[in-house]
């Protein structure tokens, strides 16, 4: 069934260490060539990828952390959000530059969603910013379809049988939010002080939001 | 009668399937880009949504060609369980995901 990865598509991978080679390899001679002639051909300015770059930087998930605090504080917002995920977050502002729609799934005490891209690593980056290197791997992808409570469990999620899983697999045009659920000991929070404590693993949907965990342990984990 | 009350959209505007329907997921094998992962094709699932606006078809559009009309996308929940045999878990658990309308047929 998986044949050697096909390079021929456009989405990134994660095959490279992050280190300078002394020799660059294919696909980076490859980028630098096309850049390059785009460039001389006027088609795009040098500062045109400068800017793209900042807009990808500008997303991160603090953005889906406020959407998330302002879907908890303001259930009009919410009820427009879980209808419409899209049209929800431009009200905020966000840009769905990369133009895919996005589908808000609601975690509650009888469905507990989880997000995957099992063909590759779609993610919902104008909300988001970039997966974590994780989600893009096969393991993850593989098993989060097949044996999603076990993959769970491995991220200390323990989700009980009377509560449903739900797995949504993003193969093509949409992308997913999980609005996790808020947490008790959290009334009367601002919506800052809420998307605090919001972070990217809960909006993937593999551990629940807690008060406690302000931050992610990413750093102790690059 | 206002003429805006007796508009009709062309059948390719409408959506072949309404949410509560019962669809087969094809089981092709074309070569090349496609976006309708291997573990799903031949199950049965069921229409949960249809995704608003049409669009046009991604398969082709990987190869620069947009292939005429638009066509909507469905979101499909297919029962964990019977994706796998082996499964563990709770007899509810779902997989959600979105196929192109020329993947899907009646069940």
């Amino acid at each position: 069934m998986a044949g050697p990865h096909n390079h021929g598509h456009d989405h990134d991978h994660s095959h490279d260490p992050i280190e300078m080679a002394d020799v660059p390899g294919y696909y980076e001679v490859m980028e630098t060539a096309i850049r390059e002639l785009l460039i001389d051909k006027g088609l795009i300015a040098a500062n045109d990828i400068r800017r793209q770059i900042d807009v990808l930087d500008s997303r991160t998930p603090a953005v889906g952390a406020q959407v998330v605090a302002r879907a908890w504080t303001d259930s009009a917002f919410k009820e427009r959000l879980l209808a419409d995920g899209r049209a929800g977050c431009e009200e905020l502002g966000i840009t769905f530059y990369d133009d895919t729609q996005l589908i808000v799934l609601e975690n509650t005490e009888q469905v507990h969603n989880l997000i995957v891209c099992t063909l590759c690593s779609c993610y919902p980056r104008p909300v988001l910013g970039l997966p974590p290197d994780w989600y893009k791997l096969k393991p993850y992808r593989a098993r989060a379809v097949s044996e999603p409570r076990k993959v769970l469990a491995e991220f200390g999620t323990v989700i009980r049988d009377d509560v449903e899983i739900r797995v949504s697999d993003s193969t093509a045009v949409v992308r997913y939010l999980v609005l996790p659920r808020r947490p008790a000991g959290t009334e009367g929070w601002s919506v800052d002080a809420l998307a605090a404590i919001v972070t990217r693993d809960a909006m993937i949907g593999v551990i629940p939001v807690t008060v406690e965990s302000p931050l992610t342990l990413e750093n102790e984990a690059a | 009668m206002n003429a805006l009350a007796t508009i009709l959209p062309a059948l390719d505007e409408l959506p072949a399937f309404a949410p509560g329907d019962r669809v087969h997921v094809l089981n092709r094998a074309p070569i090349g880009h496609y976006r309708v992962p291997i573990y799903l094709r031949g199950h049965v699932g069921t229409v949960v949504k249809v995704i608003e606006p049409s669009m046009i078809d991604n398969e082709e559009e990987g190869y620069g060609r947009n292939a005429g009309g638009k066509r909507h996308y469905y979101r499909v929940a297919l029962p964990l369980p019977k994706l796998w045999p082996h499964y563990q878990g709770a007899p509810r658990d779902e997989l959600h995901v979105e196929i192109f309308e020329t993947w899907l047929e009646r069940a």
